[in-house]
């Protein structure tokens, strides 16, 4: 733990009380006070999220564009300035680098990539020496702390403490502003799904930023990495490690939308495709258990008889329905709505369904 | 915070209580684990007249975050189990000293018991 790295906020956690946990090398904050306040906080209010951990990868010059079409599978091209997009990063046998979002600061020259925390070195090294068109990359996370405003009161709190009215943004755009001095990004995009936003700003400024906030009248609340990850599998959200990795084809995880095969040519465009092609042997889904029980990570899931068709990504008591749920990949033949399955909870087999997702209709 | 650890009960190092009334024992989690845990949601329990032994595992709670096996501090067999915690784990979270026991073992062996803390070495491990 005392290697860990510390966000700008590491002494405001700590002042808090928060519960401090390592993190992908990190010593992050897993709760201030529980699960389910944090939660339902974001859920009805507006919850404050630490995020300065994750990675901003800046990719510059005239060959940005070109580069970042190469790197990753969506269609750069069609962001204009301020548009933001998530996007996936391939390696070179078909499977997952990471996922991230890619914020356009302005078109054919400036690109803000941001990445998972526990991808940021792997990623840049990658983007850096697949850099077919030699743009200008360059790895920022020392210079930003990033703080998550989500919640149905988020963009109110945001228009006061900015004084800038980021409720008349669209979701996934990204406005260049200022805060006491600081220089910040403000975008709507966030890992919940509410309505908010995700606010970089230069690190020196993250504390006073934070402060801000807590201190508005609407009283935003605190919220650790444990609501965060509960909040997201609610919304089926992947999480890198969980339900993509290094083998995963993103067709298999739901996340083809994300994929523009017809716009451009990029890194393993033919193996993801052909995966595609050949039919699919597994998916993504969700389920909800039929009988007691709780699904985590890495259990099976089998037919009534036992054979193995599955495993589960991620896997909790769902805050929000109170009640379990779970994601995991399934062969094919079981993917379907109204499916049945079981999951095999410490040698029980128990009964689950599979479901529509998201979990929680936003 | 401050965790009542009533001075006649017996400790694990895994957080579980034991109450010993003559061969009876209760056996719980202390507020120190449930305060870990977060919410219990779900309990895991043996069956009446099952055996259990000392340091193994006879059942599960889990929270939102997590699954924590839960630990016998005797061998010997389950005569009661605290049902109720299957349907509503609340008292586990509410009162996990009294209310939200979790089974009652008769035990083989008073002599195992040497092997448990007593209050003030437990509390030493809560600090």
């Amino acid at each position: 733990m005392s290697e860990s790295l510390k966000t700008p906020l590491y002494h405001e956690h700590v002042k808090l009380n928060a519960r401090m946990v390592d993190f992908a090398g990190w010593n992050m904050p897993i709760q201030y006070t529980n699960l389910k306040d944090e939660h339902n906080a974001t859920r009805n209010h507006v919850g404050l999220f630490d995020v300065s951990h994750m990675g901003e990868i800046r990719v510059k010059g005239p060959s940005a564009v070109a580069s970042l079409q190469w790197l990753t599978t969506n269609d750069i091209e069609k962001l204009n300035d301020g548009q933001a997009q998530y996007g996936l990063l391939p390696n070179d046998h078909g499977g997952l680098v990471d996922d991230l979002f890619i914020y356009c600061l302005k078109k054919n020259e400036d690109y803000l990539v941001c990445v998972n925390a526990s991808n940021k070195d792997k990623d840049f090294r990658w983007m850096s020496e697949n850099n077919k068109y030699h743009a200008d990359i360059t790895d920022e996370s020392a210079l930003w702390g990033q703080i998550a405003i989500q919640g149905p009161k988020a963009l109110e709190l945001c228009d006061q403490v900015f004084n800038y009215p980021v409720s008349k943004m669209n979701r996934n755009e990204i406005i260049e502003s200022e805060f006491q001095g600081f220089k910040i990004m403000i975008a709507t995009t966030g890992y919940t799904g509410e309505l908010g936003c995700e606010v970089f700003i230069a690190a020196p400024g993250t504390e006073k930023l934070w402060q801000a906030l807590l201190k508005n009248p609407i009283k935003p609340i605190p919220v650790g990495l444990g609501a965060r990850d509960i909040l997201r599998t609610e919304m089926k959200y992947s999480l890198y490690g969980h339900e993509i990795d290094d083998t995963t084809n993103p067709y298999e995880a739901g996340l083809g939308w994300a994929i523009k095969p017809m716009a451009k040519e990029f890194m393993s465009k033919n193996t993801i495709l052909s995966a595609k092609e050949k039919g699919l042997s597994r998916k993504l889904i969700g389920f909800k258990m039929k009988d007691r029980g709780i699904p985590r990570q890495s259990y099976q899931i089998k037919t009534s008889a036992g054979d193995v068709i599955g495993v589960v990504t991620s896997g909790t008591h769902s805050i929000t329905l109170d009640e379990p749920i779970g994601i995991a990949y399934v062969t094919t033949p079981f993917s379907h709505e109204g499916a049945e399955i079981f999951v095999d909870i410490r040698g029980k087999l128990t009964k689950a369904v599979v479901v529509k997702t998201p979990f929680v209709q936003k | 915070m401050a965790f009542h650890i009533p001075e006649d009960f017996y400790y694990t190092k895994d957080h579980e209580w034991a109450q010993v009334d003559e061969n009876i024992v209760t056996v719980g989690i202390t507020e120190f684990a449930q305060d870990q845990l977060g919410e219990v949601v779900y309990v895991d329990l043996p069956e009446e007249g099952q055996k259990v032994t000392q340091n193994q595992a006879f059942g599960v709670v889990e929270s939102v975050k997590a699954v924590s096996d839960l630990y016998a501090p005797v061998s010997g067999t389950v005569i009661e189990v605290n049902s109720s915690l299957i349907d509503d784990p609340s008292s586990l979270n509410d009162d996990p000293n009294n209310n939200g026991w979790l089974v009652r073992i008769e035990m083989d062996t008073e002599k195992e018991l040497a092997n448990l803390m007593r209050a003030p070495e437990y509390k030493k491990l809560t600090q």
